[in-house]
């Protein structure tokens, strides 16, 4: 899957290191790092943390591979 | 039929089967694209980008990438819808014909647009000299083979890492380097880190950061030559000072330079600053008169802005990109009173030494400075910056909640010392210089002259400067 943090909007709550730690971690007190391309499984887990989120900064897809049809 | 009739089944038409190209498949690219099938678009639409990758997001290079957490190839971005687009990937436009409206790709072949959304970027300006620059350890960031091979080479890892300028991508290498407990080296130009981003109260502070995170930093110091081994491999550096640095792994971050060449001899407002467009992203041509079908967006693109007196604003910024192409993309299948203007206050941010950096508004606009929240020690502080008795920016160290604040100050033209919010305040909250450092140093940039005498002759045009 694919997400992308707007890291103009987070704030640092880190409500999604808690709900995902495998994918978000904190740099330091406020910096957010994340892992863009998470493994599918983690799925529910990054839905979840995109719910948390106070201030709704995370983007998840909403298209399948499939879907994108890139054609090059 | 009516002329409102008739132009209202204009956009109709070009909306169901009219033909747009996007030149550039990064974020501004993409997210253009999208807009334009969320408002209807049923179009052709073709997007070429010069990279043969699928539209990837760029700040994650600098760190979780650099670092090896993350593979340089795991930073796709998100789609937010289908947008049935023709994609052009690995091929780069060259040229741009207005009277045939047709764009020429590097392989000879010419894609005809009705309207253009020009978002081409930036690349990394290289070190200046090439046979330094193609010894292997030199190195950019700016795309994902830079990014993937400068991580292999921080892996291996290096006996010491010379980074040459400090600014943001600068500074989060030497971050990287740090974190990766490898001995780094920065070497600035200017009086400190930031210094031309956030001025020299704020460089200073940014200094003393990376000192206390064991970087090795020299400022007010150039790289005179990098020199290599029999192998061809960088092995050592020369400062201006006479003094060598031994390397070998050589980070040049010495800033963007935008992806304008191809449109040379097209006619548009183009040049080292950019793409000159209007704050709805049409493009203005050389004479500054605003074009009907060529529009602009994300790093390249520089437009009039409402808060900053009208002055030019070219905004490397990720928002940036991503609103400006809404915005464009909006307003290349609308028409007045339809149009919707990209009114952007510009924001970013830096992670680095495990500090959250931060900032709203244009920091250079402002030539003062005051500190309005939090401890300059323990680096966890809000600051402001002010302009003739207006705010005009703030910038934070771990403090990012409190910017929307700032922000709303900003954007309702709030005076300067700005109100504090009332918490955290520090004992002196005394304005001082901002220092940043004099814009008006001799580069070798083009000037635009007006030239002719009869009002009809009357044209503009660019004269490089030759040094």
């Amino acid at each position: 899957m694919r997400i992308v943090v707007d890291l103009n909007r987070c704030q640092g709550y880190a409500q999604c290191v808690y709900l995902a730690h495998e994918v978000f971690r904190l740099n330091g007190q406020e910096a957010l790092t994340y892992e863009p391309n998470p493994d599918d499984q983690r799925r529910l887990q990054v839905e979840r943390a995109a719910a948390a989120c106070p201030v709704q900064a995370i983007v998840i897809d909403r298209l399948d591979g499939e879907e994108r049809g890139e054609t090059s | 039929m009516t002329l409102r009739a008739t132009v209202a089944e204009l956009v109709r038409e070009f909306r169901a089967s009219g033909r747009i190209v996007i030149v550039g498949a990064s974020l501004a690219g993409l997210r253009a694209a999208e807009t334009l099938r969320e408002e209807g678009f049923t179009g052709s639409l073709t997007i070429i980008g010069d990279e043969p990758y699928e539209p990837y997001d760029r700040p994650p290079l600098s760190k979780q990438v650099l670092k090896g957490w993350v593979p340089a190839d795991h930073t796709k971005l998100p789609r937010m819808r289908e947008v049935d687009a023709d994609w052009r990937l690995g091929v780069a436009a060259v040229g741009l014909d207005r009277a045939t409206k047709q764009v020429r790709l590097a392989n000879g072949e010419q894609v005809p647009y009705d309207r253009l959304l020009i978002a081409t970027g930036t690349r990394a300006r290289q070190w200046p000299n090439p046979a330094e620059a193609a010894l292997r350890g030199v190195h950019t960031i700016r795309s994902r083979d830079d990014a993937e091979q400068l991580q292999k080479e921080l892996a291996e890892p290096p006996s010491r890492v010379l980074v040459i300028g400090a600014g943001f991508i600068g500074s989060e290498v030497a971050s990287v380097c740090r974190e990766l407990d490898i001995p780094v080296t920065v070497v600035e130009r200017g009086s400190a880190p930031l210094v031309g981003a956030l001025g020299g109260v704020i460089g200073a502070i940014a200094a003393q950061l990376q000192r206390d995170h064991g970087v090795d930093l020299r400022c007010g110091l150039g790289v005179s030559s990098l020199e290599g081994d029999s192998g061809g491999h960088v092995r050592r550096a020369q400062l201006s000072d006479g003094s060598i640095v031994d390397a070998d792994v050589v980070v040049a971050s010495l800033g963007s330079i935008r992806n304008v060449e191809w449109l040379e001899g097209s006619g548009l407002a183009a040049g080292f600053w950019g793409v000159g467009c209007d704050a709805g992203g049409r493009a203005f041509d050389i004479n500054g008169v605003v074009t009907d079908s060529i529009f602009v967006a994300g790093d390249v693109a520089r437009a009039p802005h409402v808060l900053y007196e009208y002055q030019f604003l070219a905004m490397e910024h990720w928002d940036n990109a991503v609103l400006g192409a809404e915005a464009a993309a909006h307003n290349m299948v609308n028409l007045e009173p339809d149009y919707r203007p990209h009114l952007l206050l510009p924001g970013f941010w830096s992670g680095q030494f495990g500090v959250n950096i931060k900032s709203v508004g244009v920091p250079p606009f402002g030539d003062e400075i005051v500190f309005t929240q939090g401890s300059v020690e323990e680096r966890r502080f809000a600051a402001a910056y002010g302009h003739r008795g207006r705010i005009v920016a703030a910038v934070t160290f771990d403090h990012g909640k409190w910017l929307e604040y700032y922000g709303k100050l900003i954007e309702h033209s709030g005076p300067f010392p700005p109100p504090p919010p009332g918490w955290d305040q520090p004992p002196d909250m005394k304005p001082m210089p901002a220092e940043f450092p004099d814009p008006r140093v001799p580069t070798a940039i083009p000037d635009v002259v007006l030239t002719g005498h009869a009002p009809s002759g009357r044209t503009a045009e660019f004269r490089p400067r030759h040094h």
